[in-house]
């Protein structure tokens, strides 16, 4: 994609500021990184670090609860989801192919936000449009929208002091409404980092006078994608486009648990039907010996055949070596079991191992 | 970016700096910009014959790999473990503390096609217009 079709969220002048580098992602020009993609990285696991996640979508669903009950969209049950609650989940395809990953937000009786990835926001809205019951409307806030991410340690403490004591009652994976520096935000417990931290919705408007606010607080610092790509990797969290996508289903992944099985929902036959034959690849977590890093790509190979791929690596800043996840033939994807990684530059043994690879975060602490 | 005088560079982001028939290398400023954070280095090994543009080294940062060029052909001569054990020297000092390797010469008239100073200028500055 030309760097002239991609576009530039509310905050493009602040990250200039700050000698960001710049680069594209999901069709948005986006900070990669600042002073470097490991220091960033260990900022948030010790401190707090402000990431401009204004590139993602989100849709405002209206229906009753009575309505939500026919959605066949979600993964989960929106009817039963309480108001204040965050829900991870799938948008899936009739194969039960995962579509897009998201995170719904219960935001009163009658009305739900679905927070979704850039690169698929608009085909998630067409598919939604098309699927969804008349009765439920859907809204594309996503312009109007700014979302900035608050993640580390000291997050808590940081946001206190911005929002109010109240944002200490917020619990794992809930959100409210508060005010901050005088416009009405939406703030919840969630992120993708492993660490305690909060994602804020408010006002695009507001964005550069928000993102200037948090980082007035010198404990604070700005991280881009690059570090926030190692932290969910450590984390062991899918990225959208490279770990899931539409040949692959939830099951696969390894993510059953976000699955409500107990309502309908497209897909859900195909996956019963996957359960029920076996499942012919695995998502599977691995180490390497090394500092040497897997990248997305590489061959995974088990006893001299080669098992499946990876689908995201890097090295991991708070472990010192490789690390990579990918997807390997069913019956090889035991913990403990060793592999071979192979590329154009090397063929290097890794271990596949449990999840998460890093142990140490105050994600619910 | 720091382009010191007196070495000579390559199209591909490597310096090297001749003392007669042995050329010290490493990857330049630039390179090691461009690459981000520097977490694993892959040097020769000492007396491995070399041929000038075959890849002499690999370096890894956080999200890639790059394969470093001789920029002479000649043997091994000495090779630089101090990045091995710490990357990041690349980063901190990539003339000065962090050569790669040391290569004894066979064919000095293979610097003819190498740039100078100002011409890696140029070429950066055309790089990047």
């Amino acid at each position: 994609m030309e760097n002239a079709q991609l576009k530039y969220t509310p905050l493009l002048s602040n990250h200039k500021q700050l000698s960001a580098r710049l680069g594209p992602f999901g069709g948005w020009m986006m900070p990669i990184q600042y002073k470097g993609i490991i220091a960033e990285h260990n900022w948030t696991r010790q401190s707090a670090s402000l990431f401009d996640i204004c590139h993602m979508g989100e849709f405002l669903i209206r229906g009753t609860a009575r309505d939500m009950e026919k959605d066949l969209c979600f993964t989960s049950n929106l009817a039963l989801m309480p108001v204040g609650g965050c829900r991870y989940g799938f948008i899936l395809n009739e194969s039960g192919g995962i579509i897009d990953d998201l995170v719904a937000y219960r935001m009163g009786e009658d009305e739900w936000m679905f927070v979704v990835n850039a690169a698929t926001k608009d085909n998630d809205l067409a598919y939604l449009r098309q699927k969804l019951p008349p009765d439920i409307s859907i809204e594309d806030i996503s312009d109007k929208t700014a979302k900035l991410d608050i993640q580390g340690p000291l997050s808590s403490e940081i946001m206190k002091a911005l929002a109010g004591d109240g944002i200490n009652a917020l619990g794992y994976y809930k959100h409210g409404r508060f005010e901050l520096i005088g416009c009405n935000a939406v703030i919840s417990r969630t992120g993708y980092t492993g660490e305690l931290g909060f994602e804020i919705y408010a006002d695009s408007r507001f964005a550069q006078q928000l993102w200037q606010a948090i980082l007035a607080d010198e404990r604070v610092r700005p991280a881009g994608l690059g570090a926030r790509d190692t932290l969910r990797l450590e984390m062991c969290y899918p990225l959208y486009g490279q770990d899931i996508d539409e040949s692959t289903t939830p099951l696969e992944a390894g993510f059953e648990v976000f699955l409500d099985l107990k309502k309908d929902f497209i897909g859900k036959p195909a996956l019963l039907k996957q359960r029920c034959d076996g499942l012919q690849k695995r998502l599977i977590v691995f180490t390497m010996g090394t500092r040497q890093s897997p990248r997305h790509g590489d061959k995974i190979y088990i006893e001299e055949k080669e098992a499946g791929y990876v689908t995201s690596g890097s090295f991991a800043p708070s472990l010192g070596i490789g690390v990579g996840m990918g997807y390997v033939e069913n019956g090889y994807d035991w913990i403990g079991a060793r592999v071979l990684i192979k590329n154009e530059r090397f063929e290097l043994p890794a271990r596949i191992t449990d999840k998460p690879f890093y142990r140490k975060g105050t994600l619910r602490k | 970016m720091n382009i010191p005088e007196g070495l000579l560079y390559t199209r591909e982001h490597e310096w090297v700096k001749i003392e007669s028939d042995m050329a010290t290398i490493g990857i330049t400023d630039y390179a090691q910009f461009s690459l981000g954070d520097i977490t694993f280095v892959q040097l020769p090994a000492p007396g491995a014959d070399i041929q000038k543009s075959s890849v002499i080294a690999t370096v890894e940062s956080v999200k890639a790999a790059s394969d470093v060029y001789a920029p002479l052909s000649g043997k091994v001569a000495r090779i630089n473990e101090e990045i091995v054990a710490n990357p990041e020297i690349v980063n901190q000092s990539p003339y000065e503390k962090a050569w790669f390797a040391v290569i004894k010469t066979r064919d000095l008239s293979e610097k003819q096609g190498l740039l100078d100073q100002y011409e890696y200028k140029k070429y950066l500055d055309e790089l990047n217009a």
